[in-house]
């Protein structure tokens, strides 16, 4: 599938609530609003920019529900889930999934933030994809991100006793960094 | 001098000298299997430490001597001092019995090679003890692995080696080779003697903990298997016993199925002292063959070792035995 | 764990035993916590860090031609293509194209190294299963090549041959010559590799029917390299999304359908026919031209998202760059095939015994810097 019926397809799962669907008529709301800015259509947020495929920014409540369904739908048939990295995009902390169909072999990115520091949490998508386990450890890790309903949810790499997340960009270490 | 003590005195004199060139012969048989491995692997082998590297082991073994002996600190300490006695006296009493000439042989006794079976049996008692003692799972799992292997290959050892009684009537070594001044028993015995002596090769390499049967020490899954924990002159008597007790099988099946140190077809009869070297080419020859399958074949697996033993080696051998006393009794051998 | 079973009146109790940090089998430092019922495994946790130096945090303070050396300690075996995955991310981004000469070059060293990591797994596999001679074969032909790596760019293992736009130097005058030399040479020894190991009854006993992983499985593992394709699972990079000249040359894709041990030990010895064919094919066919593009001393990537696949001897490594138009980085990940792959460990091992694990580990063919980065 191409970007673009990927965006419709993907877009049309998860409608904005507060947009009136244009089919079903309006009734009894006879003020007029001011001309605001148009809403999305989709709780979904989605881009080309800067990047070879499609981003796909979800909101993080949404995040297992889209990714259930980016597997299972037969168009989409997502089932390779090749790169899962953890991200510190200053001050908002994030997950960017990358996303391949074996099938019809076409690829998307998932990304989903959180501007909460201190407690930073996800649905764990190690049900869809066991690799996920792995990598969400890695990112739980060194961002300190939680994913709920993980079934190991340890520290993969450093001792349990460590302090702080080492990949976040406010993270110190006078000792073991250098710094230029 | 009273004629006890002067026999004593006889004994602990034989004993020593076996001692020493036995633990000598055991260095050499480490040197040989270095460089057939290195002929195997397309290196050179130790080849700087005297002649072509024959010091090379004499010079391993004064470095092992003067290691220093580390162990566990929760080891049972009598046991595990206790383990690698056990295997080499065990190995170094066997070799009183084989018959390396006519008359170079401590101790001619009438069960001769039930004698040998039973003591070459004893080695594993070392191994199990050492597993045991040494308070580490890996040693104990090699341990165990150690005392289910030798327990199963002993059945077919003691068979083979029992098909080939059955010419010779007589458990009695000196005897065993008198009997074959007709024939080798490999031939005399022809189809069942060849397949007793397959079996008894298989078995014998089993018994000996080596590859393709090593899943004692079997270094990629265990480490070091039963003697990871110990070092120095300990770790040198587990390490020698394996030599000696390779040395043992192939001079056992030397004795039984390759007529010992007589010469082929009798062409040196009338030089007898050349019987021991007929011995040594025979037995080496043997000996080389295990080291080839060592440098060949991989490892087995666990319980392919036991499937080997109970599903095939045991039932081809009981088979063996009533063919090998239907041919006795029907005197269909071959003798000259 | 205090977990009793009871068998005919045996008690039988699971125990922990420690595989690593300092064992034969995990190649490196990789240590396995196996809980184990006698010697059948019941659990498989592994524990990783032991070389870990946060290579992606270097990376975040480095310049992108700096972050090309860090790549060669990752999966040492398969340094030259790392370096290619970084700089075809460079190169992706900054839109340069790279002559002819230079892709074709690094698709026949890429394919090289390829068979020399195989010769060493080669000879690893053999000696995990307890074959000590096969080792030595392996790094025979291993060695040849690294002896003409050595001769074109100065380094046997951690090459550093490719920069972002090019190569480093061009290569040697002998190295057309050597290379020919070799695939003759190699050619007759594969056969020789096949009947010192892959005939041997026992080690088909060994290996056949242990540790299988469905199709299914692999995907979702995220399995890649001959791990997966043993599996059935058609997932080579060099065919889906190739890059340098790997569309210029024709080869199969090495795969097996049973998914076990065997299997991805028959898929390596296959892809060694077909990486030989690869460079047999381009070998010939170096075109003439400069061997590297200029580029700025300092090297700002534009803004955005990079992500690169190449094809590893170990499986798919992934290079995800993301970029705020500074001369480093902001954030840059390495999605590495050994990650994934001993994932997949646990869910493979249960139920067979050490020897199992062993032989199976073997066919995952770790390199533990690989999986720590």
């Amino acid at each position: 599938m191409t970007n673009a019926a990927l965006k419709e397809l993907i877009g049309s799962w998860f409608p904005n609530p507060e947009v009136p669907v244009d089919d079903k008529p309006e009734k009894g709301i006879s003020e007029v609003q001011e001309p605001q800015e148009p809403q999305p259509s989709s709780l979904l947020e989605f881009t080309e920019e800067g990047s070879e495929f499609l981003n796909i920014i979800v909101p993080a409540t949404h995040l297992h529900a889209l990714m259930l369904k980016l597997k299972t739908h037969p168009d989409t048939h997502f089932n390779y889930l090749f790169c899962l990295t953890g991200m510190d995009w200053e001050p908002a902390l994030g997950v960017v999934y990358h996303l391949e169909s074996t099938e019809h072999r076409h690829m998307v990115v998932v990304k989903v933030k959180t501007e909460d520091r201190d407690n930073p949490n996800f649905d764990s998508v190690s049900d869809i994809w066991r690799t996920a386990e792995f990598h969400e450890r890695e990112v739980y890790d060194f961002f300190g991100i939680k994913f709920n309903n993980h079934p190991n949810l340890k520290r993969l790499f450093l001792t349990d006793e460590w302090d702080g997340f080492p990949l976040r960009k406010d993270y110190v270490d006078d000792i073991n960094m250098v710094i230029k | 001098m009273p004629e006890t003590a002067a026999q004593i005195t006889e004994m602990i004199i034989i004993a020593i000298i076996y001692l020493g060139i036995f633990s000598v012969a055991g260095l050499f048989l480490v040197f040989m299997e270095r460089r057939v491995a290195a002929w195997f692997q397309l290196r050179i082998g130790p080849n700087r430490v005297g002649y072509q590297g024959l010091l090379q082991t004499m010079a391993d073994a004064l470095k092992l001597v003067s290691k220093e002996l580390t162990g566990t600190v929760k080891a049972d300490k009598f046991l595990y001092n206790l383990a690698p006695y056990f295997v080499i006296i065990s190995s170094l009493m066997a070799l009183g019995l084989i018959p390396f000439s006519k008359s170079f042989q401590a101790f001619d006794i009438n069960i001769g090679i039930f004698f040998l079976i039973a003591v070459s049996s004893i080695g594993v008692i070392g191994i199990l003890l050492g597993g045991w003692a040494s308070n580490n799972k890996y040693s104990l799992i090699g341990a165990m692995r150690s005392g289910v292997q030798t327990i199963s290959y002993e059945l077919s050892v003691g068979l083979s080696l029992l098909t080939m009684v059955l010419l010779t009537g007589s458990l009695q070594l000196s005897e065993m080779v008198e009997v074959q001044k007709h024939g080798w028993l490999i031939l005399q015995g022809h189809i069942p003697a060849v397949i007793a002596f397959m079996v008894f090769m298989i078995a014998g390499t089993a018994e000996t903990n080596r590859a393709p049967f090593d899943m004692v020490e079997a270094e990629s899954e265990l480490g070091a298997g039963f003697h990871t924990e110990y070092s120095g002159m300990k770790f040198a008597y587990f390490f020698l016993a394996e030599f000696i007790n390779m040395f043992i099988i192939a001079a056992i099946a030397t004795t039984v199925f390759f007529g010992a140190w007589l010469s082929p077809f009798g062409i040196t009869e009338s030089l007898p002292w050349l019987g021991i070297i007929w011995f040594l080419i025979k037995t080496f020859a043997l000996v080389f063959l295990m080291m080839w399958f060592r440098w060949t074949f991989p490892r087995l697996r666990v319980d392919q070792l036991l499937t080997l033993e109970w599903k095939y080696l045991l039932p081809i051998n009981l088979v063996n035995i009533v063919v090998m006393a239907l041919i006795v009794w029907q005197k269909l051998t071959i003798q000259f | 764990m205090q977990e009793t079973t009871t068998i005919n009146n045996f008690k039988s109790e699971e125990y922990f035993i420690n595989m690593g940090p300092q064992h034969p089998a995990t190649h490196g430092v990789l240590r396995l916590l196996l809980t184990i019922d006698g010697e059948i495994i019941k659990k498989v946790e592994p524990d990783l860090g032991y070389i870990h130096r946060s290579i992606e945090k270097m990376c975040e303070r480095d310049s992108y031609q700096q972050i090309v050396h860090l790549t060669d300690r990752m999966d040492y075996l398969s340094s030259h293509i790392n370096n290619e995955a970084v700089c075809l991310t460079v190169e992706k981004a900054l839109e340069l194209e790279v002559p002819d000469r230079v892709k074709v070059i690094r698709t026949i060293i890429g394919e090289l190294t390829r068979i020399a990591s195989h010769c060493l797994w080669w000879g690893v596999m053999g000696m995990d299963v307890g074959a000590l001679t096969t080792y030595f074969y392996g790094f025979r032909d291993r060695e040849m090549i690294n002896d003409i790596f050595e001769e074109t760019c100065g380094a046997r293992l951690t090459m550093n041959y490719n920069v972002p736009g090019g190569l480093m130097w061009d290569i040697h005058p002998n190295f057309v010559n050597r290379v020919k030399k070799f695939i003759v040479h190699f050619k007759t020894k594969i056969p020789e590799f096949d009947r010192l190991l892959t005939e041997n009854i026992i080690f088909q006993k060994r290996t056949k029917g242990v540790g299988v992983l469905s199709k299914e499985d692999a995907i979702s593992f995220g399995a890649s390299g001959p791990v997966a394709r043993a599996s059935g699972y058609s997932c080579d990079v060099r065919k889906y999304h190739p890059y340098s000249a790997l569309d210029k040359v024709t080869f199969t894709e090495a795969l097996q359908t049973q998914g076990d041990t065997f299997a991805r030990y028959v898929v390596r010895i296959q892809e060694l026919w077909e990486s030989l064919s690869i460079v047999e094919q381009l070998i010939d066919n170096i075109p003439e031209g400069e061997h590297r593009v200029a580029t700025n001393a300092v090297i700002k990537l534009p803004k955005g998202e990079y992500y690169q696949k190449v094809e590893t001897a170990r499986g798919e490594l992934g290079v995800y760059v993301v970029s705020t138009g500074t001369k480093n980085p902001y954030r840059l990940k390495f999605r590495s095939p050994g990650f994934s792959n001993l994932s997949l460990l646990n869910h493979i091992a249960v139920g067979g015994k050490i020897g199992d694990l062993v032989a199976t580990m073997a066919t995952l063919d770790l390199v533990i810097p690989d999986i720590d980065r």
